[in-house]
């Protein structure tokens, strides 16, 4: 519970924090809300010898909501949470942020911080997957824009490069016909994920025009469910509809197990989660 | 107020705590508060092996890094011994290896401290405690109380022969074997009580300061019974005199039982004092006590119920393996023992029964008393087995369990199974209402129409009776405690009225502050801020044994009771005197003494006591000042019972499981405090189901805790329990002119089989019998979907 020594810099703005981030090297660590960053250091899991506070630059926080949202890599979840506009442009980010940890997580983690992280069972990587979200960073050569489906990369692995720091992340708001959702089997004691399935439906003329699903927990990364998607479009998205194509959740994905759920049980709760998320959608959508 | 003219009474009032405002504003003074010129800090290298021999211990590194003091390991401490082991499994021979305040030789389970490294500040330590080099040579290790008593298992102790603490049996074993060979019914059962981490807000950890001068040390410790770790710690550990050691216990911030115990470092931490000169501190951080401090439960049992096909329980048969960790800790044996099989057969009349336990060495955490220590064991046991059995025959289990109860005449009722008989009880009634409140026969009918739309309903009832009050002396020393447990109390009324009370229980959030002073208020007459209660210095304290066991009320709130009756008494006296009347026409009430029949003529308490403060005036040999000392030594236990009720559904897909209602009525005897009441019941029914639920310490086969951290270790949060619906019944007790049971432990009793027996009700439709706890949603899956 006490971590090993650490030099401390808190700039506040992101080009303090890059060149901060470029002159320590693979030393340093960025800090957000310190929600993973910090037990981890404690349990002397992760020694970064500095660690660069984000949480005095101002130009990463905040959301916008118009025809698309914008969020702040260190807008904390509370403030997504209490969001309106942001609910209605995207229901299953609410839906998901709503279920994090608890008030005290949801004060202090942020969803920059939760990206970077990558932990294989937080819930923010299957929103973004289904939403599918740009994450902006920027680094030493410039700002980029990444796709969620080429972000997560492997279990607490992503794209970003070294001296990369997320920025915002964006995605297109909801109008007639989409719906979105997230439905979560959480773990008893951190609440993360066990499983969770994240569903984003187009309908048009009572038909299932586009689809994606994403589900995290059960593997090593969050994962798009393609062979879900694919037998749900052109269907009229019917509760047997829905049943038929859930059944194909986890296909091809590596199952985690442990002592809270076994590989098979993970399995078969894909699918149910999966089917659960994608009721909602529709009809959030209809 | 005239004389004649009531207080109002405050016993049966829900008054909020007084010790409150402090402790949730973060005004308390806990252990890791305090801070000593000068103090330094301890940090202990742990072993990762559960099972190994000690090589070598290289701390050189770390005795060269800046900062640090000292490092000492077990061999440096060879003049001290090891732990006592103060409770002893009765009449049968124990093996008892308690730990030494640091591991020589060999460990016996991953968290054993090897070394450890004093320091400048917590810091350096911590880094130290890395740099020192420990070579260990791997063993085999055991982790299942079962299995470790096998032929072939890892021997642990060379003084434990297959690693068997104790083997230890109560009842009858002829007429339970007879009852259960001619039995028309038998239902038989594997049953895993699992092992479960008590988790305090507050983890443990002592500090120590010694003055070379006197040879005296002060110890600060996290302790739910400083008089008993002062008496063991000199006369057993250290071999000191007593008087050498002053023990306190500030604010000690939840024990559940853990915080009983005397750990290793209250002595290494003295060691260390008198050793370095120096104050030094040691507070566990979470990991070390999910790793060290005593875990509780832990164990397996294979069980048998025999009756009749109308509803007769006939006879128990029950042999159970108790889980003692890699060493024995203070009170380890009693717990499987008279707090478990003495109490086996519940609230039911039972002509025989028997139970045998053996208690084995394994390479885990220690573990001894946690909320309940046994009765829970007991309760979820017979709890089960009787659902089990109303299954089997087709009968309601609320019928069953009517047909079996001991009824109101039976009182006081010896069950034969060594333990003192119970006091009194009614159980029906508990059961009656429980049922009224929670609709029974509606759900029923509600039950079958929602099966038919698959959905999955179940309640579960509990009826439960439990040992409160753990005392009487020499029945505990026939029981193999090796002390008394009377519990003290002394009540002065100062020259200006106050009353200070000091007691040998120790209050760490049982809100006994309040519910002492309320009794000490109305028994005196005088007002409730007027009352001062101390506790937890074994300076100015008299001796006492603590809070454990649910006794602080039914044994140390009568201890001040009896003391403020002998105020009573010599303000009689001294009033006499003053009013120049006889004694035996003084009338002692509401706080004033005056002569019989003439209410105008006497003298309020305050008055007395300034006089007997001064004493300028008192009658012929009475010593001056209202100071009176009482140790209560009671002449049995009390028996508190109660029936709760809950309703859950289960989501037949997932295997989760909603809390839909949860009804508890308890009979604590009389209620001092309702709120305090209902607030030790509710605690005690949130750590009841989760155990049922969620809680549960995982080790690998290895010995290595897979729940070694409160993200894998699921203590319910308050978004996890359910409204509790309470309601009560009062029995007085005879025991105790209070007529006071106890409530600290009961909502733990009777709760966990409460919801198991729900789950299981509700998964009757798919021909499950049995579940092992926690019923994860995987377990109600696999057993929804066999799998
Ligand atoms: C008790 C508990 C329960 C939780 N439950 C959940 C849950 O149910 N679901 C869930 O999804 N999460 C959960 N979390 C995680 C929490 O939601 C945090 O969001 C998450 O820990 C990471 O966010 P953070 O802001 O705390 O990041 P930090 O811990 O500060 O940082 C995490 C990592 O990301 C890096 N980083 C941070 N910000 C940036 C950035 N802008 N650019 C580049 N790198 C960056 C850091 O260097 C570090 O490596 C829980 C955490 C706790 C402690």
């Amino acid at each position: 519970m006490i971590p090993a020594p650490f030099d401390y810099y808190a700039p506040t703005s992101l080009a303090e924090a890059l060149t901060l981030l470029q002159r320590h090297g693979d030393d340093a660590k960025i800090l957000a809300g310190g929600h993973s960053l910090l037990p981890a250091m404690k349990l002397r899991l992760a020694s970064p010898s500095v660690l660069i506070d984000i949480n005095k630059v101002d130009e990463l926080r905040g959301i916008k909501v118009n025809g698309t949202v914008e969020i702040g890599a260190m807008t904390t979840w509370s403030a997504i949470e209490h969001h309106a506009a942001l609910a209605k442009a995207c229901p299953a980010m609410a839906d998901a942020v709503g279920l994090i940890g608890d008030i005290q997580v949801r004060n202090r983690g942020t969803i920059g911080g939760s990206l970077a992280h990558a932990d294989p069972a937080a819930d923010m990587p299957a929103v973004v997957l289904a939403v599918d979200a740009q994450i902006h960073v920027e680094g030493p050569n410039g700002p980029r824009a990444i796709a969620a489906a080429d972000f997560f990369t492997d279990m607490l692995s992503t794209a970003l490069e070294p001296g990369e720091i997320i920025t915002s992340i964006t995605f297109n708001s909801h109008g007639a016909g989409e719906g979105s959702a997230y439905a979560k089997f959480p773990h008893p004691a951190s609440r993360y994920a066990i499983v969770g399935a994240a569903a984003y439906v187009k309908l048009e003329n009572g038909q299932v025009t586009a689809c994606r699903v994403a589900i995290t927990g059960a593997g090593p990364k969050a994962e798009r469910q393609p062979a879900v998607e694919q037998a749900l479009i052109g269907t009229d998205g019917s509760a047997d509809a829905v049943a038929a194509a859930a059944a194909h959740a986890g296909e091809g994905m590596d199952m985690l197990g442990d002592i809270h759920a076994s590989e098979e049980y993970r399995r078969a709760m894909c699918k149910v989660y999966a089917k659960r998320a994608l009721l909602k959608a529709i009809e959030r959508a209809r | 107020m005239t004389a004649t003219e009531m207080k109002e009474r405050l016993v049966g009032r829900a008054l909020k705590r007084r010790e409150d405002p402090k402790l949730i504003t973060g005004h308390g003074n806990y252990l890791d508060d305090i801070k000593l010129p000068g103090m330094l800090h301890i940090a202990l290298v742990r072993s990762p092996h559960a099972h190994a021999k000690i090589v070598s211990i290289d701390a050189s590194k770390a005795l060269a890094m800046p900062g640090v003091v000292a490092v000492f390991t077990g061999k440096d401490m060879l003049d001290i011994n090891p732990m006592p082991a103060a409770w002893q499994a009765a009449g049968v021979k124990n093996y008892p290896v308690p730990p030494r305040a640091l591991a020589v030789d060999k460990v016996a389970l991953v968290g054993d401290p090897v070394a450890m490294v004093v320091a400048e500040n917590r810091y350096i330590a911590r880094d130290a405690a890395d740099a020192v080099e420990v070579e260990y040579e791997p063993l085999p290790a055991v982790v299942d109380a079962r299995k470790a008593v096998e032929p072939g298992a890892p021997q642990i102790h060379e003084a434990a022969p297959n690693n068997i603490v104790f083997e230890w049996e109560c009842g009858n074993k002829a007429a339970a074997d007879a009852a259960i060979a001619s039995a028309e019914v038998v239902v038989k059962e594997e049953i895993i009580n699992q092992r479960l981490i008590p988790t305090p807000m507050e983890t443990r950890g002592s500090i120590a300061r010694y003055d070379a001068t006197t040879g005296e040390w002060t110890v600060w410790m996290t302790s739910q019974a400083p008089h008993v770790h002062r008496l063991l710690l000199t006369a057993f550990v250290f071999g000191v005199p007593e008087t050498k050691l002053r023990c306190i216990a500030p604010n000690v911030g939840g024990g559940f039982g853990q915080k009983i115990f005397c750990y290793n470092d209250m002595a290494f931490t003295m060691w260390a004092a008198r050793k370095l000169g120096r104050p030094v501190k040691f507070v566990e951080d979470r990991s070390e006590n999910y790793k060290y401090s005593t875990h509780g439960r832990d164990h397996i049992t294979e069980a048998e119920l025999a009756g009749t096909r109308d509803g007769k329980i006939t006879g128990l048969r029950v042999k159970t393996w108790a889980n003692i960790g890699a060493y024995f800790s203070t009170v380890a044996a009693g717990i499987p023992t008279t707090l478990y099989g003495r109490i086996i057969t519940g609230v039911y009349k039972i002509p025989a029964a028997y139970v045998h336990v053996t208690g084995a060495y394994t390479n885990t955490a220690m573990v001894d008393a946690y909320r309940g220590a046994g009765r829970p064991e007991a309760s979820y046991l017979i709890e089960r087995m009787v659902d089990r059995f109303a299954a089997e025959i087709g009968m309601d289990p609320a019928e069953v369990r009517r047909k079996n109860y001991i009824q109101p005449e039976d009182f006081p009722y010896d069950n034969g199974l060594g333990l003192l008989p119970y006091d009194s009880g009614n159980y029906e009634p508990a059961l009656n209402k429980a049922l009224e409140i929670a609709g029974y026969a509606e759900f029923r009918k509600q039950q079958a129409e929602l099966r038919k739309q698959g959905r999955y309903l179940g309640i579960g009832i509990s009826s439960y009776v439990e040992i409160c009050g753990i005392a009487p002396s020499a029945w505990m020393g026939g029981q193999g405690w090796g002390a008394g447990l009377w519990e003290s109390a002394n009540v002065r009324v100062h020259l200006t009225g106050k009353v200070v009370v000091t007691t040998g229980s120790l209050p760490h959030g049982q809100g006994l502050e309040t519910t002492f002073a309320q009794i000490v208020a109305d028994e005196l007459g005088v007002p409730y801020e007027d009352v001062e209660v101390q506790w937890g210095d074994t300076q100015g304290t008299p001796f006492g044994y603590g809070t454990y066991g649910s006794r602080s009320l039914a044994v140390g709130g009568v201890a001040i009771k009896r003391s403020v009756d002998k105020i009573k008494e010599k303000a009689r006296k001294l009033a006499a005197h003053l009013l120049e009347a006889n004694e035996a026409d003084i009338v002692f009430e509401n706080g004033r003494a005056y002569v019989k029949g003439s209410p105008d003529k006497g003298k309020t308490i305050g008055e007395l006591a300034a006089a007997a403060a001064v004493a300028y005036n008192l009658p012929p040999g009475m010593e001056p000042f209202l100071d009176e000392t009482s140790y209560y030594d009671p002449p049995n236990c009390t028996f508190p019972f109660g029936t709760h009720v809950c309703i859950v559904e289960v989501d037949p897909e997932t295997g989760h499981v909603k809390l839909l209602r949860y009804i508890a009525v308890d009979d604590c005897g009389n209620q001092i405090n309702p709120l305090i009441v209902e607030g030790q019941i509710h605690g005690g029914i949130a750590q009841g189901l989760a155990q049922a639920l969620y809680e549960g310490a995982v080790y690998n086969e290895d010995g290595q805790l897979l729940t070694g951290t409160l993200m894998d270790y699921a203590v319910p949060t308050a978004a996890m329990v359910p409204h509790i619906e309470t309601d009560h019944t009062v029995t007085p007790s005879p025991v105790n002119p209070l007529g006071v049971k106890g409530a600290g432990e009961a909502g733990t009793i009777a709760s966990a089989q409460c919801v198991m027996n729900a789950i299981i009700d509700a998964l009757a439709p798919f021909g499950v019998k049995h579940l092992q706890m926690p019923a994860t949603p995987e377990r109600i899956w696999r057993a929804i979907h066999g799998k």
